[in-house]
């Protein structure tokens, strides 16, 4: 499966792992998942590192039952659509009771296996999303 | 110039044990020069819509192997890829081809095997229209994509979880007699919803299908198509994208690549959508076939529900939706643009199984994952 | 002596997942009596794991809170080491991927330390040592462990788990007066290369394991610093259940009022390497300046770490900058034993 890649995932480490992005100095615009082009100025921009808190609220989110390969053990499980508080949606496992899941609850990251490749293969790890109470 | 469609073809829509990937594209592209009454030796070039042959049979370079299995060599064939839009890409890219003046005759196809692998591997084949590094990453699946929008959607509009399962039930009603269907019952609210949850809020029964399936059609310049009795002409073509991930696009509860595609295509046949006698949307889930009601213009925004309530999209009513049952009946993803295709084409040629009076005008409308690309067509008899 | 160039623990960080198994359920299926098991255990329920949570993610989310109360930047951490006997992988270390994910390094030493439950004391002695040699300006050590049990042995009543961080440096909340290690070659708990489940010694664990190491490591401690028992105001000894450390308090001189803040393991269990770590960490929380803590770990196998800490001013200041280890103790969801066993993977094929 592609997305189990060694280098794909080293190469994503710091977004993965820090929610670390990028933002177009031009426009402003910041980016998260990171792009090194910036769609609004594209060859025009100026894009760097950009660090985002984490924190934001949720605007839409499903419970999985049905899992893609690999997700089998951890079902169900909540997937929401975060918007982040610097301005720019993302996509993220929650991890709280099903219960306390709303849209428009905040919420905050916390660091978690995302899926195993197989009983040999590398475990990867990243940030799903907590309810903040 | 003007370009007709002049033949068309589809295989039975279902779980194909028996038949692989090349069996179907063969048995479509055989069924379609049947049906135009033409050798095949007149195909100048072929176009094939298949979305993951590589991941679900391991088989890339599908133009080659189509032409190859139809003894057609050397002719030139191209495989096109949009997700789940991938055939309405090849039959675009088949009438442009035309419209370059580089051909006379050219066949559009689409196939899909998706059987051949287990049920989480399509899950997680059919995620590969997503972003792979930052939707499928995390564990998220096709229906859970529509799902978010879903939730969004019947939040922000107060669509009941009652009012959206008609729109499965239409379907499967339009689909009953149909041989091609992959079903053939009748459901129930009731049955929408006990059916299994996939991903909150849809159900099993909002869903559409895995389906092995191929369809092909035939188009044709204006100088040939004339040659043929019932040649129905490409009024428009429009082909729009937008963000790969849903949580890039600018809103939840929209799919502005359909309206991009949709207006184009309108300009380009000078047809307003209340001029739509028939139409073959995206229904790949539920909601996707009331935010295509809202964004090809058949309804304003947020109040695509009352055309199903008002019956106005059922066979009878003012603009029938998917009169062969739609994706729910069947969804071979590379080749549902072609399919669609299909059944207009019937529809205005006056052979359809669920005919609707006077069809005149048609549109299709296929989408790409969650919305990033569609292609909008219309169609029209003289 | 209290001096700004003191070494010791100038940030701590806690972490326990939030589910939780009764003795009462435990023994439910295993048709064992609880009252009997909770008596001799002095253990009433145990902390479990989530399905996405392991040793790296506990010690993430620690390390997390102890950069929080230390108030250093991550990249003045010069050296991370993770103890555990549940690392996720045989080989590859759990300290890199912590030390990523907070951001640490790349200039920075690491390695994973493993002695059973000391494993994380271990990391501390070293992290002292590189600090007080001027070697590096802060080390974090973390002790952490997803212990695993043998289905319907007397160690799922109590293996649990969590983790604690702990980043040393100068100008500390908590100075290190002392360190002592007593070390023998003892099996008294063991776990062969891919087994899935450890064996013990039942009764052989404690006289010649626990206590010998506990007391000895102790005593020798305060002979090193010319103090007795009742120079301490908190004492926290290992926790494989609540018997053996009120034992060893006894044994040594110390009250049960002593230990009574740092015993942690009645309402989460055994955290093995985060199990003494985690005591401390709460004695920390709520500890006033010039207050003593006595701190012994164990590791069967078997050793023990003691360590002496005098708090300092710097603790009203810090112990607030997180939340709190009572705060993962009390937030809880209970589950039933299928729960439990498939968010362990004691099925088989599960």
């Amino acid at each position: 499966m592609p997305y189990t890649s060694v280098p794909l995932f080293w190469r994503l480490k710091k977004p993965k792992y820090n929610l670390t992005g990028t933002k177009c100095l031009k426009c402003k615009n910041v980016y998260f998942p990171p792009r090194n082009l910036c769609p609004e100025c594209r060859r025009g921009g100026d894009v760097q590192e950009f660090q985002f808190s984490g924190s934001g609220k949720i605007i839409s989110y499903t419970i999985i039952r049905t899992p893609p390969e690999g997700f089998e053990h951890y079902i169900p499980y909540a997937i929401a659509i975060i918007r982040l508080d610097e301005g720019t949606n993302m996509t993220g496992q929650v991890v709280s009771d099903i219960e306390k899941i709303k849209t428009g609850k905040r919420v905050v990251p916390v660091f978690r296996k995302m899926h195993e490749d197989g009983s040999d293969g590398l475990i990867h790890y990243g940030l799903k999303f907590e309810v903040v109470d | 110039m003007r370009v007709a469609v002049v033949g068309i073809g589809c295989t039975k829509l279902g779980e194909h044990w028996m038949k692989s990937l090349r069996d179907l594209s063969t048995e479509a592209g055989a069924l379609a020069l049947k049906d135009a009454g033409i050798d095949g030796r007149d195909i100048e070039s072929l176009y094939i819509g298949n979305m993951s042959a590589g991941r679900f049979i391991g088989q890339e370079h599908l133009g080659a192997l189509a032409v190859d299995q139809a003894g057609l060599n050397p002719i030139p064939a191209t495989r096109c890829e949009s997700a789940c839009a991938s055939g309405a890409l090849a039959f675009r890219k088949a009438y442009l081809s035309i419209l370059s003046g580089e051909y006379e005759v050219v066949m559009a196809g689409g196939a899909e095997k998706m059987t051949d692998i287990k049920g989480s591997g399509a899950i997680s084949t059919l995620m590969g229209a997503g972003d792979q590094e930052w939707e499928s990453s995390v564990g998220l699946t096709f229906v859970g994509l529509y799902a978010l929008i879903a939730k969004a959607y019947m939040d922000k509009y107060r669509l009941s979880r009652e009012e959206l399962s008609l729109v499965p039930i239409k379907n499967h009603m339009h689909g009953l007699s149909n041989p091609y269907a992959q079903f053939n019952y009748e459901i129930t609210v009731d049955d929408v919803l006990k059916s299994p949850l996939i991903a909150d809020p849809l159900r099993l029964l909002d869903c559409s299908p895995i389906t092995d399936g191929a369809a092909a059609v035939i188009l044709a310049s204006e100088k040939v198509a004339k040659k043929f009795k019932n040649p129905v002409w490409i009024l428009g073509s429009g082909q729009a994208s937008d963000t790969l991930a849903l949580h890039n696009r600018k809103s939840m509860t929209e799919i502005q690549a359909t309206q991009t595609a949709a207006r184009k295509a309108y300009e380009k046949a000078n047809v307003k959508p209340e001029d739509v006698d028939i139409a073959e949307v995206h229904d790949c889930f539920s909601i996707a076939e009331i935010l295509a009601y809202e964004d090809l213009g058949f309804s304003e925004k947020g109040k695509g529900k009352e055309l199903l309530l008002s019956k106005d999209v059922m066979i009878g009513g003012k603009i029938p939706v998917n009169t062969d049952g739609g994706l729910k009946m069947g969804h071979p993803v590379g080749a549902t643009g072609i399919k669609q295709i299909v059944e207009v084409v019937k529809q205005l040629r006056g052979e359809a199984l669920n005919q609707v009076k006077n069809a005149r005008i048609g549109l299709t409308h296929n989408i790409g994952g969650s919305g990033a690309s569609c292609l909008v067509h219309v169609l029209g008899r003289d | 002596m209290i001096d700004s160039m003191s070494v010791g623990i100038v940030g701590y960080g806690a972490y326990v997942p939030k589910f939780r198994i009764s003795v009462d359920e435990i023994s439910r299926v295993w048709k064992a009596d609880p009252e009997t098991i909770k008596n001799g255990l002095l253990v009433n329920e145990k902390s479990v794991p989530d399905k996405d949570e392991d040793t790296i993610t506990i010690s993430v989310e620690a390390g997390r809170n102890a950069l929080l109360r230390a108030g250093i930047r991550p990249q003045e951490v010069g050296a991370v080491y993770i103890g555990s006997e549940s690392h996720p992988y045989a080989v590859k270390p759990s300290g890199t991927v912590v030390a990523d994910a907070l951001d640490m390094g790349p200039e920075l030493m690491v390695a994973d330390f493993e002695f059973a439950c000391k494993a994380g004391t271990a990391a501390m002695q070293c992290c002292f040592a590189l600090v007080k040699s001027g070697e590096i300006k802060y080390g974090m050590a973390i002790g952490t462990d997803c212990a695993q049990s043998k289905p319907g042995d007397a160690l799922e009543y109590t293996a649990a788990a969590g983790g604690a961080a702990y980043i040393i440096g100068r100008d500390p909340l908590a100075i290190m007066e002392g360190t002592f290690s007593y070390t023998t070659d003892t099996s008294d708990f063991w776990r062969r290369e891919g087994s899935d489940y450890p064996s013990h010694g039942a009764r052989f664990t404690g006289k010649p394991a626990y206590f010998k190491h506990v007391t000895s490591s102790t005593n020798e401690l305060l002979k090193k610093l010319s103090m007795k028992p009742s120079d301490f105001n908190h004492a926290v000894f290992h926790m494989p259940n609540g018997k053996f450390p009120l034992k060893a308090a006894k044994l040594l001189g110390f009250s049960s009022k002593q230990i009574e803040l740092g015993m942690v393991v009645t309402k989460i269990g055994n955290c093995y390497s985060g199990s003494s770590l985690l005591g401390l960490s709460r004695v920390l929380d709520s500890a006033k300046p010039g207050e003593r803590i006595l701190l012994t770990s164990y590791g069967s196998g078997a050793g023990s770490d003691s360590f002496s800490f005098l708090v300092t001013d710097k603790i009203l200041e810090r112990a607030d900058l997180a939340k709190k280890t009572d705060f993962y103790i009390n937030r809880k969801e209970n589950i039933d034993y299928g729960t439990y066993v498939r968010l362990r993977k004691k099925l088989k094929g599960g």
